[in-house]
């Protein structure tokens, strides 16, 4: 395979495990799971509260910067990167 | 002072800042007006992103509407920032790879031809359309409480002022006015915030004093308190009160963040951006600072929630006097926007989920953040700049989407497509008047909105999901994907959410032409259609892997292209060829 090829697949792969955690977070704590972790409480906050008005929006801020810290290193890595 | 002079004076301060920092930034840098951020740093070209993001939708709209709605105001706080992680790791490296300016350019050179183009063109200036319809709504408001008149009086009033904005050139494009922008705008959205938090629960930081106990000494935390009370009065539980359904939330949050992604004046920063790195970062640093407001907005509606039943119930069982309603009250009646109606005649006005007994008859949702620091007695000035930002948040997201609208008909269209040798005076008048007609257009339609700002926004990002998104994201991601398949996939797209739309919304959004009435037992799986965005988006999918598969694939040059934007490297040479 050409190392433009397996450098896709990288990224892909990391795209997906990004987008796991982003699907994680939002779609499955702070709405279908919303209920149960209501259970649990974070000071007067519900868990499945908290994860949708306020967990789900730092964890997409951390995600975006580990997604691009990781890129980085495989553009490095695949020497595809600019310059 | 009173307060109508000092909002004067802060509004008209700020402008001022604006338009000197336009003055003094484009002594500096001439020539690139519309290539906003070039060379200029992620965290700054971060900051006026989020600046050019966050619209009357996020500032006057979105805690309001999270006042009301509870837990299920979730939708646009996951909807409008998870976008950004969309954007960061499916499109944005990538078109700036590529590294054209406008998106109707990608898709026509991606799609090899002038109807795909052409078709995106159209996608973009509908959904263009109906986002300025919200800024309207926003604008609207902002104004008559300004100017202590009607709504519409203030929508006429904001009309004219953003069509000087606009034709002024929006100060769009020019980084440092953005920076400029951010600033007034978050600093106006988190003073009253934090004075409110700190009174309400003695926790300065609103995301904290969010989860805390209240400071009247009664040990309950502050949502505990206003869970109760809600229920006690039969709205329900303010901390698990779902949006319609689960499956709704779902549909809702999942058409903001694939809009979100799918916005032409969004992705169009990340163009321009230096780097292919750069275009990974900025989307960050322009998340940390949405997240800001948006962290801060769940204590907004929470607070101002609680400060608004207080006021209207001070004890349990004790309702406010109708001679005793407080000046904030009284103002916003005169915009048309609260209205009570004293149904039982006991001189006291009930507020209770009840429609038989409720008095409260109208409370537009849209008031909320503009009333807050006026509801919890904060000084003057606070309130003034409560106002500055306001208008700045609308009056900067307007006047750029009009630009992008303006520039698309007399750039994409009338130069590119149907009258190539047009004079450069008669495209500044085409763009002119397309900029007018738009105004004037969704101007007319923010009379009747089709909901409160953010809603009307929301349907905006739902009509962007179901027609862009798609086709940029298979533009990168399938390099069989074909000319046929992408157009098919976006016609079927946005034609299936503007049918849906428009059935319950009415044609056009006009209300009197719409044919089904928008309850949930009319609804496609109790899904509303503010949220219809992501079936949209799968239709799209779906048409067009069909199609793409019937049909021939696309040429090799294209293939080529696409394996070629998938790289960082190279990239400093696709900028320079354009």
């Amino acid at each position: 395979m050409s190392t433009r090829a397996s450098y896709w697949k990288a990224n892909l792969r990391l795209v997906i495990t990004c987008l796991v955690i982003w699907f994680l977070v939002s779609f499955v704590f702070g709405i279908l799971l919303a209920e149960p972790l209501n259970a649990i409480r974070l000071g007067g906050y519900k868990l499945g509260f908290w994860f949708a008005q306020q967990g789900s929006i730092y964890t997409f801020v951390i995600l975006i910067f580990c997604y691009a810290w990781r890129v980085n290193k495989l553009d490095q890595q695949f020497g595809v990167h600019e310059d | 002072m009173d307060l109508q002079t000092l909002t004067y004076i802060v509004v008209g301060a700020t402008f001022a800042l604006y338009i000197g920092i336009a003055i003094w930034a484009r002594a500096k840098t001439t020539g690139d007006f519309y290539v906003a951020g070039k060379g200029v740093n992620p965290v700054a070209n971060g900051m006026a992103t989020a600046a050019d993001w966050m619209s009357a939708a996020s500032f006057i709209s979105m805690a309001g509407l999270i006042a009301f709605y509870g837990y299920g105001g979730a939708v646009f706080l996951m909807g409008w920032t998870g976008g950004y992680v969309l954007l960061a790791m499916l499109l944005a490296p990538y078109l700036r790879k590529y590294g054209k300016y406008t998106v109707p350019e990608f898709i026509g050179d991606r799609y090899y031809g002038r109807s795909a183009r052409i078709l995106a063109v159209i996608c973009l200036i509908i959904a263009s359309i109906t986002y300025v319809i919200g800024q309207m709504k926003g604008i609207g408001v902002a104004f008559s409480r300004f100017l202590e008149t009607d709504y519409d009086t203030g929508l006429y009033i904001g009309m004219g002022i953003v069509f000087i904005y606009a034709v002024m050139g929006g100060m769009k494009g020019i980084t440092y006015t953005q920076i400029a922008q951010y600033c007034v705008l978050i600093f106006a959205y988190t003073v009253p915030a934090v004075f409110i938090s700190m009174h309400l629960t003695g926790n300065p930081i609103p995301q904290l004093g969010l989860g805390s106990k209240m400071a009247d000494g009664s040990g309950l935390y502050l949502l505990d308190k206003l869970d109760g009370t809600l229920k006690d009065l039969g709205f329900g539980s303010y901390t698990d009160k779902v949006r319609i359904s689960e499956l709704n939330m779902f549909v809702y949050t999942m058409s903001l963040m694939i809009g979100t992604a799918g916005l032409p004046h969004v992705i169009m920063r990340f163009f321009t951006v230096p780097k292919v790195k750069d275009a990974r970062s900025t989307a960050g640093w322009a998340l940390v600072f949405i997240a800001l407001l948006y962290t801060v907005a769940p204590a907004v509606g929470a607070m101002a929630r609680m400060n608004l039943m207080d006021t209207i119930q001070p004890e349990p069982g004790k309702w406010l006097a109708v001679d005793e309603r407080p000046d904030w009250f009284r103002n916003w009646e005169k915009t048309g926007l609260l209205k009570f109606e004293d149904k039982n005649g006991d001189g006291h006005i009930q507020y209770v989920a009840d429609k038989e007994k409720n008095e409260m008859v109208k409370v537009d949702r849209d008031i909320m953040v503009l009333a807050n620091p006026e509801i919890a007695k904060l000084p003057n000035w606070v309130i003034a700049l409560v106002v500055a930002g306001g208008l700045a948040a609308a009056l900067s997201t307007a006047a750029g989407l009009l630009l992008a609208i303006a520039s698309s008909i007399s750039h994409d269209l009338l130069k590119g497509v149907f009258a190539p040798n047009i004079s450069e005076k008669s495209e500044l008048l085409a763009s002119r008047i397309a900029m007018a007609l738009s105004i004037a257009a969704a101007g007319y339609l923010g009379l009747h909105p089709p909901d409160f700002a953010a809603g009307t926004v929301a349907l905006a990002f739902g009509l962007a999901a179901s027609s862009i998104f798609p086709a940029l994201m298979m533009g990168i991601f399938s390099k069989k994907m074909n000319k046929a398949g992408a157009m098919a996939g976006m016609l079927a797209g946005i034609g299936i959410t503007l049918f849906y739309v428009f059935q319950h919304k009415g044609i056009f959004f006009v209300a009197d032409w719409k044919y089904l009435e928008s309850w949930g037992t009319n609804w496609f799986l109790g899904i509303e259609p503010n949220a219809f965005g992501a079936i949209g988006a799968v239709f799209n999918f779906i048409v067009a892997f069909i199609v793409a598969k019937v049909t021939a694939p696309p040429p090799e040059h294209i293939q080529h292209m696409v394996e070629d934007i998938r790289v960082p490297a190279g990239a400093e040479g696709a900028v320079a060829a354009h």
